[in-house]
């Protein structure tokens, strides 16, 4: 689904990643792990296509078609998700009238109808029961005033509601403590399937005991330096990065 | 047959003199351009107005002789020359086509992004419409339940001719002729209007936009709306219509007078989309109108205002808190785009105790424009615990446009409660980025972000308007970004 090739990106000149070669197959789940600055987050960005990052070199090549050529939101039509590790707040624009505006200018992308409003509630409902969000969250200002863990929950709300082919989860466990990490662990669990996958990027091994990875990758200073199961996210966790060095 | 008093002798004589001695001077449809008293005489006469108008008028002409132009606003352009505008052209006459295939198919991709039904398409581009159009029914409808409340409701200029007693008692009275400069031209030349008189106690039954959209036309250059709520009365009024108005005017002096009397609440709804100039800020509207309430006791007037359009705004919605416990709001969303300027505000005046005024503003500036927000809160030393919150807040978009905000507070009694914030924003890189990776391209982006933004405001529209006024936004900051 996804193939990563010799990636080299830089920003303001600087080079980030430095050569990254990764491939995932459908039904996949693969973690990132890395220390901090190793090159994580820029990954996930460059994947999705923000603009301050330059590509020198290599591809990013989804379902055969090389992202490059692409804008951010073609990129989000054809099936990428970021859940953002900071995100990003609007003041004023609800989070049912954001997710509703995103879902409807994706099937327009794709040439469908736009949802009718009774559907587009009842999914709404829907997702936020398996969230465990309350329906009183659903109308405030998106991300203002949220805290670490609600803005997390809701970009998994969100994921949950686009149902993307390939969803990056951007320290997607920062912030949040234990019960709401089993919720949104479990939220991701219950949309995974055999067409999409998941690349989390993470810190700590933690959030690995909920959502099980097919594969870990070691990232340090722009490359990966090793990849396993996932007992190499245990070993990681006990040995520290330094002996990968 | 009436008896002939001596009063109505005099009155004969002063008409007569008018008729024979002024009124000659100028007997053309088409007025030479310029102004001075036989213009102004002939302009009262071509409306047939009773010689205390005239004369009103000519008071208002002499005054507005001796005023300059005032120059503190923060805007710039080249001053019309009073001396080169025709100020009467007979109710212009558009062409009438045949259907909507002859219609500038600009204008109507326009209509199509607001929304705007095909019957009401033809009614604003003049294309004729059968007379069975609803429209028509549903006008004579409105008029009928409007009469059975007794509410008046009309061009002021029949207001003069029926209801002289009431014109002749408010009109004037909150904004005088001596107000401003635009002002008391304005009250010299002024072309129409509307007037409205809401009896004791009526609730009006509907908003009155709905009216106003179906029979008025173009308002003409020189505007000036007279609305009285009486006692314990309410009304919601709309004025302007979202529909893009294409006008050759370059120059518009309104006059808005609001009497709320006691116990009254007047609810004053604007939406403005006049010509802005091209993207390079030529030509456009110049708006400069004088909008004024007064409010008794325990009396209430809101002001809600969206303006995307105009060269160049000079606009300052207030009320006259003058009667205990009366209530002033102003709700403002005002955009400018390319080269346009707008500077406008409100003012608050205090005077009776317990008085309370909102002042929510918002600016969004995008291209080069320049976006002011001008404000006085005034707490006079008889108005015990008055209380004003304002919010000012301002949104950027790009980097060569400005945003300022110039708030007078000023307070004479101890017991006053005043707020004031204000904010500055920009559009984040951030904020785009992260609608763009949900699959919202930038344009939606933006319109979803001030929309956000203007929601406060927005709000407080009527909701038939909201959803317009918001498509609105959308279509103002077309192309501002990339």
């Amino acid at each position: 689904m996804l193939k990563i090739n010799n990636l080299h990106a830089n920003i303001n000149g600087k080079e980030i990643l430095k050569g990254i070669n990764l491939e995932i197959k459908a039904g996949e789940v693969h973690a990132i792990m890395g220390p901090n600055g190793s090159g994580k987050s820029t990954l996930a960005s460059v994947i999705a296509g923000k603009e301050d990052f330059e590509v020198t070199e290599g591809s990013v090549v989804l379902n055969g078609e090389d992202l490059a050529d692409f804008a951010p939101e073609v990129r989000a039509h054809k099936g990428v998700f970021l859940s953002f590790q900071y995100p990003i707040e609007i003041p004023g624009v609800t989070v049912t009238n954001f997710i509703k505006t995103a879902i409807n200018e994706t099937r327009k992308a794709k040439g469908m109808e736009e949802l009718p409003a009774k559907e587009m509630l009842q999914l709404i409902r829907e997702k936020a029961d398996l969230l465990e969000i309350d329906r009183k969250f659903l109308s405030r200002s998106l991300n203002e005033g949220f805290s670490g863990g609600e803005k997390k929950r809701n970009e998994i709300f969100q994921m949950a509601m686009l149902e993307p082919q390939l969803a990056i989860l951007d320290e997607t466990d920062s912030g949040l403590d234990i019960d709401a990490l089993k919720v949104v662990a479990n939220g991701v669990n219950k949309l995974k399937s055999e067409k999409n996958a998941v690349l989390l990027i993470t810190h700590y091994q933690r959030l690995l005991d909920y959502i099980v990875p097919d594969f870990v990758h070691v990232l340090y200073n722009g490359k990966i330096v090793k990849s396993g199961g996932k007992e190499l996210a245990y070993e990681l966790e006990e040995k520290g990065y330094d002996w990968l060095k | 047959m009436s008896k002939f008093t001596e009063d109505d002798l005099k009155k004969e004589l002063e008409t007569k003199e008018y008729e024979y001695g002024f009124y000659t001077a100028i007997e053309s449809d088409k007025f030479p351009v310029g102004l001075n008293e036989d213009v102004v005489i002939a302009i009262s006469k071509k409306k047939n107005e009773p010689a205390w108008m005239t004369e009103w008028r000519l008071d208002a002409f002499r005054i507005w002789k001796e005023m300059t132009e005032p120059e503190w606003a923060n805007v710039h352009y080249v001053k019309p020359s009073f001396q080169e505008i025709s100020y009467y052209s007979a109710p212009k006459q558009k062409k009438k086509l045949d259907s909507l295939d002859e219609v500038d198919p600009e204008l109507l991709k326009t209509f199509e992004k607001l929304g705007i039904s095909i019957g009401e398409q033809k009614r604003l581009s003049n294309v004729a419409v059968d007379i069975v159009m609803d429209s028509v029914s549903v006008a004579t409808t409105f008029k009928k339940t409007l009469n059975e409340r007794g509410i008046i409701f009309c061009p002021i200029s029949e207001a003069i001719q029926n209801h002289p007693e009431l014109v002749k008692k408010y009109m004037g009275s909150i904004v005088p002729k001596t107000d401003n400069f635009y002002a008391a031209l304005n009250s010299a030349v002024f072309s129409d209007g509307s007037f409205c008189y809401i009896p004791k106690g009526v609730t009006c039954p509907m908003e009155l936009s709905t009216y106003f959209r179906i029979n008025e036309g173009g308002t003409g250059q020189f505007e000036r709306t007279l609305l009285i709520a009486d006692e314990g009365s309410y009304v919601s009024y709309l004025e302007g219509c979202t529909a893009p108005a294409r006008d050759e005017n370059q120059l518009h002096a309104a006059v808005v007078e609001l009497i709320a009397l006691d116990d009254a609440e007047i609810k004053y709804s604007t939406v403005q989309n006049w010509f802005p100039g091209d993207k390079d800020g030529k030509g456009g509207v110049y708006n400069f109108v004088t909008k004024r309430g007064l409010c008794e006791k325990n009396a209430k007037i809101s002001w809600t205002q969206v303006e995307t359009g105009s060269a160049i705004t000079w606009k300052y919605p207030s009320c006259i808190l003058k009667g205990d416990n009366s209530v002033g709001e102003f709700y403002s969303i005002a955009v400018t785009n390319n080269f346009q300027q707008a500077d406008t505000g409100t003012k608050m005046i205090h005077l009776g105790n317990n008085t309370k005024s909102t002042i929510i503003s918002k600016g969004i500036s995008a291209g080069h424009s320049h976006n002011s927000y001008r404000g006085l809160v005034q707490i006079s030393p008889r108005a015990n615990n008055a209380r004003n919150f304002s919010q000012c807040d301002s949104l950027l978009m790009g980097d060569k446009c400005g945003a300022h905000t110039f708030p007078y507070i000023e307070v004479k009694n101890k017991s006053a409660q005043i707020e004031h914030e204000a904010t500055t924003s920009k559009i984040g890189e951030d904020q785009l980025f992260y609608c763009n990776q949900r699959g919202i391209n930038t344009e939606k982006a933006i319109a979803l972000i001030v929309n956000g933004f203007g929601k406060d405001v927005l709000n407080k529209l009527p909701m038939e308007f909201a959803v317009e006024a918001q498509k609105l936004l959308e279509i103002s900051l077309e192309g501002s970004v990339g």
